[in-house]
């Protein structure tokens, strides 16, 4: 969630989502934000698992994915980089072998 | 390092420059020793963390008060090559008392030469801790491990 939601104009879309699914073209009206833009902040947030779409007629309807197990995964995704990260280095400092 | 993440399972390998032993060794004895003191869900300040090394043993975070939090249980002790536990922390980070609700963490270490091994863990059934996601999104947003992930992006 740190990737897909460390964007604010991507939070405040995903925000928005949360309160109600919306098609693009009402969130680039009520946001800051253009429609391209939207579309493109809509796309990392699917891929990250924290929104759905489905089509509704002629429209695409993006809504909060309420499994929302992306936000869960990517936040130990990272979480455990970091820890494995600090793992090796302490791993790597002399110990024994040099003391 | 390398990560690969598939529905409800996470994966981050590493190579460290140590034997197997020593690794493994520091991995589960010597927890406190890089596990970020920041990450603990204790009221008081981190003091020290115990690893039990055992199957049916337990991690448990000690605070300055001399307040304990078993936080995982040991699953699999198969030393120098194994280690399995659970992550008994729900979504909202309180202590998760229903094994059913809880997911599980499997680190394998091999060796790829005589002074370097692999870690390769996979934190895995993370859907087992079902709903709550909103609760963890806006305690990682303000949360306790946001200054080590903006240092580990940094660096």
């Amino acid at each position: 969630m740190f990737t897909a939601l460390a964007d604010p104009t991507r939070r405040a879309i995903f925000e928005r989502l949360a309160k109600s699914p919306s098609a693009v073209g009402e969130l680039a009206r009520e946001l800051p934000v253009s429609r391209p833009a939207v579309s493109q902040h809509l796309k990392v947030l699917k891929s990250a698992g924290l929104v759905i779409d489905q089509p509704v007629g002629t429209r695409r309807v993006y809504s909060v994915d309420p499994a929302g197990i992306g936000t869960i995964r990517d936040y130990f995704d990272q979480f455990w980089q970091q820890a494995l990260a600090r793992f090796a280095a302490a791993a790597t400092q002399p110990t024994e072998e040099e003391a | 390092m390398t990560t690969q993440v598939d529905s409800t399972s996470v994966t981050t390998a590493i190579d460290v420059t140590a034997p197997i032993e020593h690794a493994f060794r520091l991995f589960t004895d010597g927890i406190g020793s890089w596990w970020n003191p920041d990450h603990h869900i204790l009221q008081a300040e981190l003091a020290e963390m115990v690893f039990e090394p055992y199957v049916g043993g337990r991690i448990i975070d000690r605070g300055t008060d001399g307040s304990e939090c078993p936080w995982a249980r040991v699953l699999a002790y198969d030393p120098p090559r194994l280690v399995c536990f659970s992550w008994d922390i729900s979504l909202d980070w309180q202590l998760e008392t229903d094994p059913a609700k809880t997911s599980d963490i499997e680190v394998t270490f091999t060796p790829v030469g005589p002074t370097q091994t692999r870690v390769v863990l996979t934190h895995r059934n993370l859907d087992r801790h079902g709903d709550g996601w909103e609760a963890m999104r806006n305690a990682v947003k303000q949360g306790w491990s946001l200054e080590a992930f903006a240092a580990a992006a940094a660096a």
